[in-house]
């Protein structure tokens, strides 16, 4: 009974310590010093959201680069993958579709070797980064559907490379473009 | 790989080394009750516990009433637990207006999280609320890791005292490995990870309107408090349903890098507090090594699996399942370093991995998450090990097994035993009648041998409180939810019970001082043999099992069978 009424005890003071004053603490640090990162790092354009900037979305206009496939289709709720093993025939069939199709969208030299994220789907469903590679295949589309002169080219191209993010510290994780952001920047070329 | 890939890796290694002697001090001074820094800043909150408890710190207690006060304090937790998750839609802090959760499921996760195992057969962002997750979750992320902390040092009180039956106090333990080590380093932690992107607030769920023209729904929510914890507790329990994949849970290469490092940074710097406490830092840099040893074998077959090219996808850098920002090396470093530690956080997702790369997963959590393993837990798994290694070593010499001055007997090789036992029993026993029944086959993703291995993963991580999974497994049915509660507790208590006993057994031992004829415990012959007991013992148990998986799975992909 003692055990008892110590373990009822010693639960209820960890429950605030660390499930109350914890979680507030931390919250009213982060509101604090990084308030934008802390809630979301929104994109707001004219009082209206549209989007996050670590949250990739789905693009499927000629005049937009598109993002990597997604199994959840960029619908945040829930996120997750295809969770499909390499021997799946369903992931077979999906790579190589996808492959016509980007190919297709790109009109790209049926040789052209693709990069393979834009062929295998993310972890998330929600990642919002491509390779550079990927971005430079659909430069001629994209200039191509957007009516852009050489000078306007020149400018598309500026935006990826302000937009390719090296590793972090120089020694972190890998080189990436974040496709939304590079979308909206191109929406200002004039 | 690439120059930057293995300077990642080597950095990882370097770190862990260099801050085990750090925080392994620290943790000697804190859990011995000696001076340290923290005390001035925190030994008000410490002091104010005890009060609010009636609770004397210095008065020990026998092996037996240790382990009752930490069933109950744990029962209280779960059931705590399950009751606000069966009620959910009646608390506040629910701005999505999740409903109740069903039964069976409240009871899954209450026991993955009061185990330290947090496998989530729920999806974070659409079932659970704030409420939950925070008063919740988060509290069982910081006492179902303090728990293991307690169960390892009343191992070493047993190992380093004589002639005595008291192995501790387990509410001391508690207090002062919640307030000294995971809540400051939980603290600092958090707020990086919140300068790195990740989400905190308590808003809620916002709705962009995309460039495309359509609603995207955001998830919001007090994660990265959540989050750290869950990496240093080894827990593992995501806030959103992708894990750690998720751009909110895991915004950049950095964040994902500390994730990393944090998960091995107790459990490592326990090996050496370890060595410090039974009076020879030798014999805890012996455990770090046959470790680290495991760790780096893992990680080498894991790396070359998946940089292979093999007959279905040909050369094509393997991204399915991974993040652009992680790329191939750090989803494999990750995956090797959760499934060692026990923690089943993941940054991609591991039913996507080749073959060979997803049975590197699951044989680390075979071998009972002793590669550095769960916070508290890995190293009592390891002493399971030595004691076997030992009585192995005393049989092949006939010398009376001995360890570290106490003799062995077959009191504590028995309860080695069962605690070895109870984890592989249900495994294999779970794993075999789920892949017999309709209701455990029905929840397969994969066909062909990638749908055995889902199930064999499935139970694999409950046995060893991991928590990761191969997540195209539609676990959240009434039987997985309840056979694999059933089986996450075999595998924390059927292992946390009989170490406690050995503990209160070698509590009461004479030691031996050491002779030439001593068995050394502390060369690299012994780490030799350790690493052998753990690949026979824990390994060979599986191979039947593996073979029917990932093994067979990995010789049909290279000739281009799929199914």
């Amino acid at each position: 009974m003692k055990t008892l009424i110590i373990s009822l005890k010693i639960f209820l003071f960890f429950t605030i310590l660390t499930g109350i004053l914890y979680p507030l603490f931390i919250t009213g640090i982060s509101q604090l010093i990084f308030p934008a990162k802390a809630n979301g790092s929104l994109i707001v354009s004219n009082n209206k959201i549209i989007g996050s900037e670590l949250i990739g979305q789905d693009f499927d206009s000629i005049i937009y680069f598109t993002s990597r496939p997604s199994a959840v289709a960029y619908n945040p709720l829930p996120s997750g993958g295809s969770n499909y093993g390499l021997t799946n025939k369903k992931l077979k069939e999906t790579v190589s579709e996808r492959k016509k199709q980007f190919i297709a969208f790109n009109q790209l030299d049926s040789l052209t070797e693709i990069p393979s994220e834009m062929l295998f789907a993310s972890a998330s469903g929600l990642d919002p980064h491509i390779s550079f590679k990927a971005a430079m295949l659909q430069v001629d589309r994209i200039v191509k559907a957007r009516n852009f002169n050489d000078f306007q080219k020149q400018k598309l191209l500026q935006c990826i490379n302000k937009f390719t993010e090296e590793p972090q510290f120089l020694c972190f994780g890998e080189q990436r473009v974040n496709v939304l952001l590079l979308n909206l920047e191109i929406d200002k070329i004039k | 790989m690439t120059t930057i890939d293995v300077f990642q890796i080597l950095l990882f290694i370097a770190l862990i080394i260099g801050l085990t002697p750090i925080l392994g001090n620290y943790m000697n001074k804190v859990f011995a009750g000696n001076k340290h820094f923290m005390l001035p800043v925190l030994g008000w909150l410490e002091k104010l516990c005890y009060k609010f408890i009636k609770v004397n710190p210095d008065e020990e207690t026998n092996w037996k009433k240790y382990a009752i006060g930490l069933l109950m304090f744990n029962l209280i937790g779960f059931v705590f637990l399950f009751l606000i998750q069966i009620f959910q839609a009646y608390l506040p802090m629910n701005p999505a207006h999740l409903t109740n959760i069903s039964w069976h499921s409240a009871f899954n996760t209450a026991v993955s999280f009061m185990t330290n195992t947090n496998w989530q057969g729920y999806a974070g962002e659409t079932t659970m609320s704030y409420f939950v997750q925070m008063i919740g979750l988060t509290v069982q992320n910081f006492v179902s890791a303090a728990t293991g902390i307690a169960v390892i040092l009343a191992v070493i009180r047993g190992i380093s005292r004589k002639s005595t039956d008291k192995i501790g106090n387990f509410w001391t333990d508690l207090c002062r490995s919640t307030i000294y080590v995971l809540l400051p380093l939980s603290i600092l932690f958090s707020i990086v990870l919140v300068g790195q992107g990740m989400v905190q607030n308590f808003n809620a769920y916002e709705t962009a309107h995309t460039l495309k023209g359509i609603d995207q729904t955001l998830p919001m929510g007090p994660a990265a408090s959540q989050i750290a914890i869950k990496q240093l507790g080894t827990n593992g329990g995501g806030f959103f349903n992708a894990n750690s994949a998720h751009p909110f849970e895991n915004p950049t290469p950095f964040s994902n890098f500390l994730q990393i490092l944090v998960i091995f940074l107790i459990p490592a710097a326990l090996t050496y507090t370890y060595g410090k406490m039974v009076g020879s830092v030798r014999q805890g840099w012996c455990i770090f090594t046959a470790m680290l040893i495991l760790f780096i074998a893992g990680l080498s077959i894991s790396l070359y699996a998946e940089y292979s090219s093999n007959a279905v996808i040909g050369n094509l850098s393997h991204m399915e399942g991974k993040e652009v920002r992680f790329g191939v090396a750090n989803s494999v470093l990750f995956s090797v370093v959760t499934t060692d530690a026990s923690c089943g956080a993941v940054n991609a997702m591991h039913d996507s991995f080749s073959p060979l790369a997803g049975m590197v997963c699951i044989i680390n959590m075979m071998l009972g998450e002793i590669i550095f393993g769960g916070v508290g837990a890995g190293l009592y798994g390891m002493v399971v090990f030595i004691i076997l290694t030992v009585f192995i070593a005393g049989l092949m010499v006939g010398r009376t097994p001995e360890y570290l001055g106490k003799k062995i007997g077959a009191f504590e090789v028995q309860m080695a035993i069962i605690a070895n036992l109870a984890t592989s029993f249900a495994i294999l026993v779970f794993t075999a009648w789920a892949a017999v029944s309709s209701y455990g086959l029905s929840g397969l993703n994969n066909a062909g041998p990638h749908g055995f291995s889902e199930i064999l993963y499935a139970f694999t991580s409950a046995a060893g409180n991991n928590g990761s999974a191969f997540a195209g497994l539609n676990a959240n049915t009434l039987f997985y939810n309840l056979s694999l509660g059933v089986v996450m507790l075999i595998g924390r208590f059927g292992v946390i019970i009989p170490v406690l006993a050995i503990a209160g057994s070698l509590a009461k031992k004479n030691i031996t001082p050491s002779s030439v004829g001593t068995f050394r415990t502390d060369n690299w012959l012994f780490i030799g043999l350790l690493i052998g007991v753990i690949l026979i013992v824990g390994g060979l148990t599986y191979f039947p099992a593996l073979s029917l998986g990932p093994i067979i799975e990995h010789l049909l992909m290279n000739n281009g069978i799929i199914f």
